[in-house]
């Protein structure tokens, strides 16, 4: 079956011999009640998870618990990718429901937000969106029985895609319409914070984990949309027309839950979307392949992809959330906007694709698999974490933690009639993190269809073959990357760690209640060594506000490859013992941020450091 | 009908008896429910909650589910008496919970440490365990058979995926899950978090008004 990734020989044995205990247990007659009198059967009615009756391995101690629920097989490629639905935006603050935005919060209105918008008024915005977390229904396969209760933003999965624009401040308010107390069908708070990822964003505005927006309640999000250095590095106006540095554009973010104690339940419940981010009148990545970087025109061929993967009771097709886990989940059914293993038409033409990892706890290599011979179609990577390289990078496959974005380019000219996939060839077994194999081209698990048969269009797009061989040497395609010249006031190591289960960042644990763990001086550079002290686990560490550059891997320059991570990103993927080290700065607002993993149940359980950015700054180098 | 009798079946349960007593002693026989009778907070009981048999360190004897988490809010951890690990720094840190908390501990909050080693944490044990650390009433200690104790730890997620680490029992799982059954949410955090962002994660489990303040409750 397509949807189960391989297993190997041992397990296959006893699945093979615990099947046919059940088949003669079946075939023996024995009714439901007797095999539950026996101890067979636990009364949720599923054979007890004992050597000989089913493909799990017992422990040392004996017995495995083990109800870990598996979806039922479906059919893959039977239904269409959806398109995520662009936001439609007001032009006036009238339209919003509630009292107009105001820079201090509006308490006795209803507004959740506890602290004042600190650059309202400076960057007023131009656009308004009203966004509504709520309950709602959604199948992920036409073969479930019923539809899962989810609760996303608009009451859909993935939320709606914001089409955003530097240079165009705006305002989005979130009014929490998630149902009372004892309605969560087993897992998900109805208290929510919601943050972009990664968004130059003043704190209030950013959804930090100890900021919360309750039932009834509103929140409204002041995105200014500027570049990094905008008040401090670069304060003149720049090619586009506006403040900031250049080479701080980023262009594909997300935005999700991140609720303190909560986030792995909510997010896996459906509260992410997407949020691309160009820059106006088609200069640079402007949506417009007639003009600036010349990539595929957005929408038509400008196509964003969430991929998370989920469980689904095989009972009652209800999607399931392993509630008492701490390591990391991994789902048997992979999802592309919402959909298991959907199937996606395209012209033969190059395409822009928006890959976005929303976890829980996964990582994927992804490739695009010729199914004919087996063998990988090359793709250009353009970016790493919504941020481009300096140039795009021929690749054979992109590795893509939980958080991380990657854009590439994969072009169908010529290939009419053709199907491709694309593939997940990470071998991962357990949620700790992949085993660190890649599988060869089409054993590993086909996650999209794509059938090249829709018809024949102009294609004005870049051609990267061509446009790169007549560059200059030494010349950068996109922005190239910012300096790293300025002087790095601190060193800071990050051990991440488990004891005994608990999820630590060198030794210490979050607390909202408490003042920041340490403070960063404004408008300074800082170098953070991230270290994995855990043992078996790998995490996707992020911090939210700025972009690092990553100066080191395990003390070596990172290669630019598929698997990079080199260049300008915000999750750095921190693989089995490995150390990296990476330049930030912090520029333009002051405020409380948190740095921590992304692997959701990590997250939760709970690594994290609460930290701020004042006017002084500390020193501390292990805080 | 194929050739395997109630023998065959037994021996395939003698195989591992270990197991057969587990789930003799796991809910009490009764139909099995028709899937769509089954609500999430059945499901969550059903895969988390066995309701099997302890003894407090009282000496009263309950059942897990039916006495301790239904209908209830809960904080569970897991401990031994003799730990000389993170059990010692983790009581202590819960002591401080519990005195935040004051008078609720035992009227609408319930705190429950489960052994770790049955075997030898009888309630003599584990009273003086609680004697020691000055853990006040209404927070109860509870042992029971090996074989539910063990289950119990299972269902509860306080398990290493690494076989080896996870049979060594000096090297346990040090969070604090905490949960409010009826509203079916549930969460953990860190046995050393601070008591008092424990507290405040207590409080999300309860609707606004009725929250412990992390300054203490008094009483």
């Amino acid at each position: 079956m397509a949807n189960i990734s391989k297993r190997d020989r041992t397990r296959e044995k006893r699945s093979e011999l615990a099947a046919k205990n059940r088949r003669e247990l079946i075939a023996a007659g024995f009714k439901r009640r007797d095999l539950l009198k026996m101890g067979l059967l636990t009364s949720a009615g599923m054979l007890i998870p004992k050597s000989g009756l089913s493909a799990r391995p017992l422990t040392s101690a004996g017995f495995v618990y083990d109800d870990t629920p598996q979806s039922r097989p479906t059919t893959p490629f039977v239904e269409e990718m959806p398109r995520l639905v662009e936001k439609p935006f007001f032009t006036s603050a009238a339209s919003l429901t509630g009292p107009p935005p105001q820079v201090t919060p509006n308490t006795a209105a209803g507004e959740s937000r506890t602290i004042n918008h600190q650059i309202l008024t400076g960057q007023p915005p131009q656009k308004y969106y009203e966004i509504h977390q709520k309950a709602f229904q959604a199948k992920s396969h036409p073969e479930f029985s019923q539809p899962s209760t989810l609760w996303g933003y608009d009451g859909i999965f993935p939320g709606p895609l914001f089409r955003a624009y530097y240079g165009e401040p705006m305002l989005v308010r979130h009014w929490n319409d998630l149902p009372p107390d004892g309605q969560n069908g087993g897992f998900g708070l109805n208290s929510t914070t919601t943050h972009l990822h990664n968004g130059h964003t003043p704190q209030e505005s950013d959804g930090h984990p100890c900021f919360f927006n309750d039932r009834t309640h509103f929140y409204d999000h002041h995105y200014p949309n500027v570049l990094a250095g905008f008040q401090s590095t670069h304060p003149t106006l720049n090619a586009a027309g506006i403040p900031g540095d250049l080479k701080e554009s980023m262009h594909t973010l997300w935005y999700h839950d991140h609720r303190f104690d909560y986030t792995s339940q909510n997010v896996y419940k459906g509260m992410a979307g997407m949020f691309n981010l160009f820059h106006k009148n088609g200069q640079y990545d402007g949506g417009d392949e007639n003009s600036g970087f010349r990539l595929p025109s957005y929408p038509n061929f400008d196509v964003n992809m969430v991929f998370n993967d989920a469980v689904y009771d095989a009972q009652t097709d209800q999607l399931a959330f392993d509630l008492f886990n701490l390591d990391g989940i991994l789902g048997d059914k992979m999802q592309v906007n919402g959909k298991v293993q959907p199937v996606f038409h395209v012209s033969p033409r190059r395409y822009r694709f928006r890959w976005l990892n929303m976890g829980p706890s996964r990582f994927y290599q992804f490739s695009i698999l010729d199914p004919t011979n087996n063998t990988t179609k090359q793709i250009w990577q353009m970016s790493t974490d919504g941020n481009f390289l300096a140039r795009p990078v021929k690749v054979d496959g992109v590795r893509i933690s939980v958080a991380e974005r990657t854009d590439v380019i994969v072009d169908f000219t010529g290939l009419a009639g053709k199907t491709f996939y694309i593939e997940n060839r990470l071998e991962q077994t357990d949620g700790r993190g992949p085993t660190g194999k890649v599988l060869n081209p089409g054993q590993g698990t086909k996650v999209l269809k794509i059938v090249v048969d829709q018809p024949a269009v102009a294609d004005n797009s870049v051609n990267f073959d061509t446009a790169l061989a007549s560059l200059p040497a030494g010349q950068p395609y996109f922005y190239g990357f910012p300096d790293t010249t300025t002087p790095i006031r601190v060193t800071r190591t990050f051990k991440f760690e488990r004891n005994n289960g608990q999820w630590a960042v060198n030794g210490k644990f979050p607390n909202c209640l408490e003042p920041p763990r340490f403070a960063i001086k404004l408008n300074t550079a800082e170098k953070w060594i991230f270290q994995n002290n855990s043992g078996g686990w790998q995490h996707p560490i992020h911090m939210h506000f700025e972009e690092f550059q990553t100066l080191k891997i395990n003390g070596q320059p990172p290669a630019v490859s598929g698997i990079v991570q080199a260049g300008r990103k915000d999750v750095l993927r921190l693989e089995h013992n490995m150390q990296a080290e990476v330049y930030f700065r912090f520029r333009d607002f002051k405020g409380l941020l948190p740095l921590h993993c992304h692997n959701v149940v990590h997250e939760d359980h709970a690594m994290m450091v609460l930290l701020e950015i004042n006017d002084n700054g500390d020193l501390n180098p292990n805080p | 009908m194929k050739n395997i009798s109630r023998r065959n079946v037994m021996a395939l349960l003698g195989a591992a008896p270990f197991v057969a007593a587990v789930a003799a002693r796991a809910e009490s026989p009764k139909p099995a429910p028709r899937a769509e009778d089954v609500t999430s907070r059945d499901r969550i009981r059903e895969k988390h909650f066995p309701n099997v048999q302890l003894v407090t360190h009282e000496g009263k004897k309950v059942r897990f589910y039916d006495d301790l988490v239904k209908d209830k809010v809960v904080v569970i951890n897991f401990m031994y008496a003799k730990c000389e690990g993170i059990c010692p720094g983790i009581t202590t840190n819960l002591v401080k919970v519990q005195r935040i908390l004051g008078g609720r501990v035992g009227k609408d909050i319930f705190m429950y440490s489960l052994s770790l080693k049955p075997e030898q944490d009888t309630p003599e044990a584990l009273a003086e365990y609680a004697r020691m650390h000055k853990v006040g009433p209404g927070w109860q200690y509870l042992t029971g058979a090996p074989a539910d104790l063990e289950l119990l730890r299972r269902s509860l997620g306080f398990t290493d995926p690494d076989p080896l680490v996870d049979a060594d029992k000096s090297n346990h799982i040090g969070n604090v899950r905490y949960g409010n059954e009826p509203l079916q949410r549930w969460a953990a955090c860190p046995g050393m978090s601070k008591p008092e962002m424990i507290v405040e994660s207590i409080g999300w489990l309860l609707p606004q008004g009725s929250r412990p303040s992390a300054k203490g409750e008094g009483k």
